[in-house]
């Protein structure tokens, strides 16, 4: 007994030195320029966060404007219908992923992980190809005599949207995959047993059964949702998201403590979703 | 006791790997407990399965209360199954999973409210209603798998395997009350195991199955006792099989003799000619070990050793050939052979069963 602590103890202390490298590489990347984000956004305009510096909350009172508030909630409607999206096509996804025989399987899975080896951005490229008003889609309708006009998919909030999916899916379909193909389908056959028909037996077993692998995709894919900005850039439509404004302040403004504010706003929002999916249950997603 | 409740004509199925049932006819009594019993890929499972629904047979056809149930999916038939995993569903409270199949039914709360209450009382388990299946013991959690498949009132009660994940205590004290459960109940069982002693304990009838066929359906004792096939003699039981010609048959008792020697079998019920060749099953317990010959009997044999087995003395024997016999005696140990004496191995002809071969005629 007492050797066994003895060794648990050494145990540790040898863990401790492996992790060692990543904790610094954590506190220096991650948590010395989030506490400077801090400190910029607490501290008065043109200031950096320095000794001395006049410790003020005006950066967050400036952030006060019903043009601001409505470029926040312009990212958040984005991110919820981002993340209602991916749900209604990542969940049946997963779940036939997971319930598919070995080959299928595996290109399916294929399919999710490949575009990952790409850059999001030369992806998005891409899409912007397919749907330009002279592009492979516009062609392939007006070759089947669908419609008489090109249709302008780029700018529309439909395109915006369509990126948005096309780049967070992955997020979604994952952790729906794996909740589905850790759930035991004996569960299924004892509701179809008991007088469930398959619907009902879905409602009842296997929905409830994958709800944390929902929720973590959900999480997921909200949360860097909100933040993204390129894509309706790119896609264009002029739509104006948190990001927009967050690199505006920085890059073209120059007022660096109101746009350090702006970025611990959105810093805080998605803490607090992570932290109210916890709360309610969640799995660790490995964030903190 | 002899309307027939489910009958299984000619049932194949194939998963694409060869046979797993092949032309599988059963049936079934009201209020009888039959078992299938086979080691496992055996083909019993998925016999259960295609009477519960979850599965579809390629040909075939299942049979209930008259009824041709062979398309219908699980949730039509009036049948339920205490799965071998339990399967209860972790997200439900005990009371929450015996009502489940209630609920979906569309019974009413009240009524669905008493039924379980009554289910749980049943299974001793009333205490617990509120608990969740993660905080039951094994033996807990296949109460409410019971009292769950119950609650329906099913027609027919499918079981696999419930007692395997138990260990032997609570095993046996399951059996028991399982089999009081369902002599209570007057509900028909068909119970799958793979324990030849839980089968015998508890069978109105036994189906030995192997490669998907039956071997022999029965009852415990005819199984027990008069094996159709060395598979079923091997499988229930310990036993020695000796294998010899006929040398005489006078209609009630038949003399068979190899080179250990020659031997008296009970043949009323085998109809044996003389000359021809005969597998005989004789059961451990039956095996009797004398010091001096025996009338009729000349299986002289060395003895390779004698272990006390609790209560009894297990005898290990080297008939003439060297072939190996096993002995259960009511010596003490003192009085027992020693290794290397010379003994005679006899029995009761009547005990020794013919076993197989163009003779065996019941």
């Amino acid at each position: 007994m007492a050797r066994n602590t003895a060794l648990r103890r050494s145990d540790e202390r040898r863990n401790a030195l492996f992790v060692l490298p990543m904790a610094l590489f954590a506190v220096v990347l991650v948590a010395l320029p989030l506490v400077y984000v801090l400190g910029t956004s607490l501290v008065e305009s043109g200031q950096d966060f320095t000794f001395g510096a006049a410790f003020t909350l005006d950066n967050y009172k400036k952030l006060l404007r019903a043009d601001y508030l409505k470029v926040f909630l312009n990212s958040i409607q984005l991110a919820l219908y981002t993340t209602l999206v991916s749900l209604i096509i990542g969940y049946p996804f997963g779940y036939f992923m997971a319930r598919a025989g070995r080959r299928w399987k595996a290109l399916l899975m294929m399919l999710v992980i490949i575009p990952f080896w790409t850059s999001a951005l030369v992806r998005i490229y891409g899409w912007k190809i397919l749907l330009q008003a002279n592009g492979p889609i516009n062609a392939v309708l007006r070759g089947l005599g669908l419609i008489d006009k090109n249709i302008k998919f780029l700018g529309s909030y439909g395109s915006v949207l369509l990126a948005m999916v096309y780049c967070m899916i992955s997020f979604m379909i994952l952790p729906c995959h794996s909740a589905v193909d850790k759930m035991d389908f004996t569960l299924v056959e004892a509701a179809r047993d008991l007088g469930s028909n398959p619907a009902r037996a879905f409602v009842d077993v296997t929905l409830p059964l994958t709800m944390p692998g929902i929720l973590a995709g959900c999480v997921l894919v909200f949360v860097p949702s909100v933040g993204i900005f390129y894509l309706a850039d790119i896609m264009g439509g002029g739509l104006v998201l948190v990001g927009n404004l967050i690199r505006d302040q920085l890059l073209k403004v120059r007022d660096w403590n109101t746009g350090s504010a702006m970025s611990m706003v959105l810093i805080i929002m998605s803490a607090g979703v992570y932290l109210l999916y916890r709360r309610s249950g969640g799995d660790d997603l490995g964030v903190f | 006791m002899q309307e027939v409740l489910l009958s299984l004509k000619n049932i194949s199925k194939n998963f694409g790997e060869g046979d797993v049932l092949s032309g599988v006819s059963l049936d079934v009594h009201k209020g009888e407990f039959v078992t299938l019993l086979g080691s496992s890929g055996c083909g019993k499972t998925t016999t259960l399965r295609i009477i519960s629904g979850l599965e579809t047979p390629d040909s075939g056809e299942v049979i209930l209360n008259g009824q041709d149930m062979t398309d219908l999916p699980p949730e039509k038939r009036p049948v339920n199954t205490v799965f071998q995993s339990y399967a209860l569903f972790p997200h439900m409270n005990v009371e929450k999973n015996v009502a489940y199949g209630l609920k979906v039914r569309g019974m009413d709360k009240k009524a669905a409210a008493d039924r379980v209450a009554q289910m749980l009382e049943l299974v001793q388990m009333s205490e617990y209603a509120k608990r969740m299946p993660s905080q039951l013991s094994g033996g807990q959690r296949q109460r409410i798998a019971i009292a769950r498949a119950l609650a329906p009132q099913p027609q027919l009660l499918l079981l696999d395997e419930p007692l395997g994940a138990l260990d032997l205590q609570l095993r046996r004290q399951m059996q028991i009350e399982l089999k009081r459960l369902q002599k209570k109940l007057g509900i028909t069982f068909v119970y799958i195991t793979h324990d030849q002693e839980e089968a015998i304990n508890m069978s109105d009838r036994i189906a030995v199955m192997r490669g998907g066929k039956f071997e022999q359906l029965g009852t415990p004792e005819e199984i027990y006792d008069r094996p159709k096939t060395r598979y079923v003699a091997q499988f229930i039981g310990r036993s020695t099989i000796l294998t010899g010609r006929v040398v005489l048959a006078d209609g009630s008792l038949a003399v068979v003799e190899n080179e250990n020697g020659s031997f008296t079998v009970d043949a009323d019920y085998a109809k044996m000619t003389v000359g021809e060749m005969c597998d005989i099953c004789v059961r451990t317990e039956r095996m009797r070990v004398s010091r001096t010959p025996v009338e009729g009997f000349s299986l002289p044999a060395t003895v390779r050793e004698a272990r006390y087995a609790g209560g009894s003395v297990m005898v290990y024997v080297n008939l003439a050939d060297g072939t190996e016999v096993a002995a259960e005696c009511g010596f003490r140990m003192a009085d027992a052979p020693k290794a290397g004496d010379t003994v005679y191995m006899h029995w009761n002809p009547a005990q020794a069963a013919v076993i197989g071969g163009a003779s065996y005629g019941a």
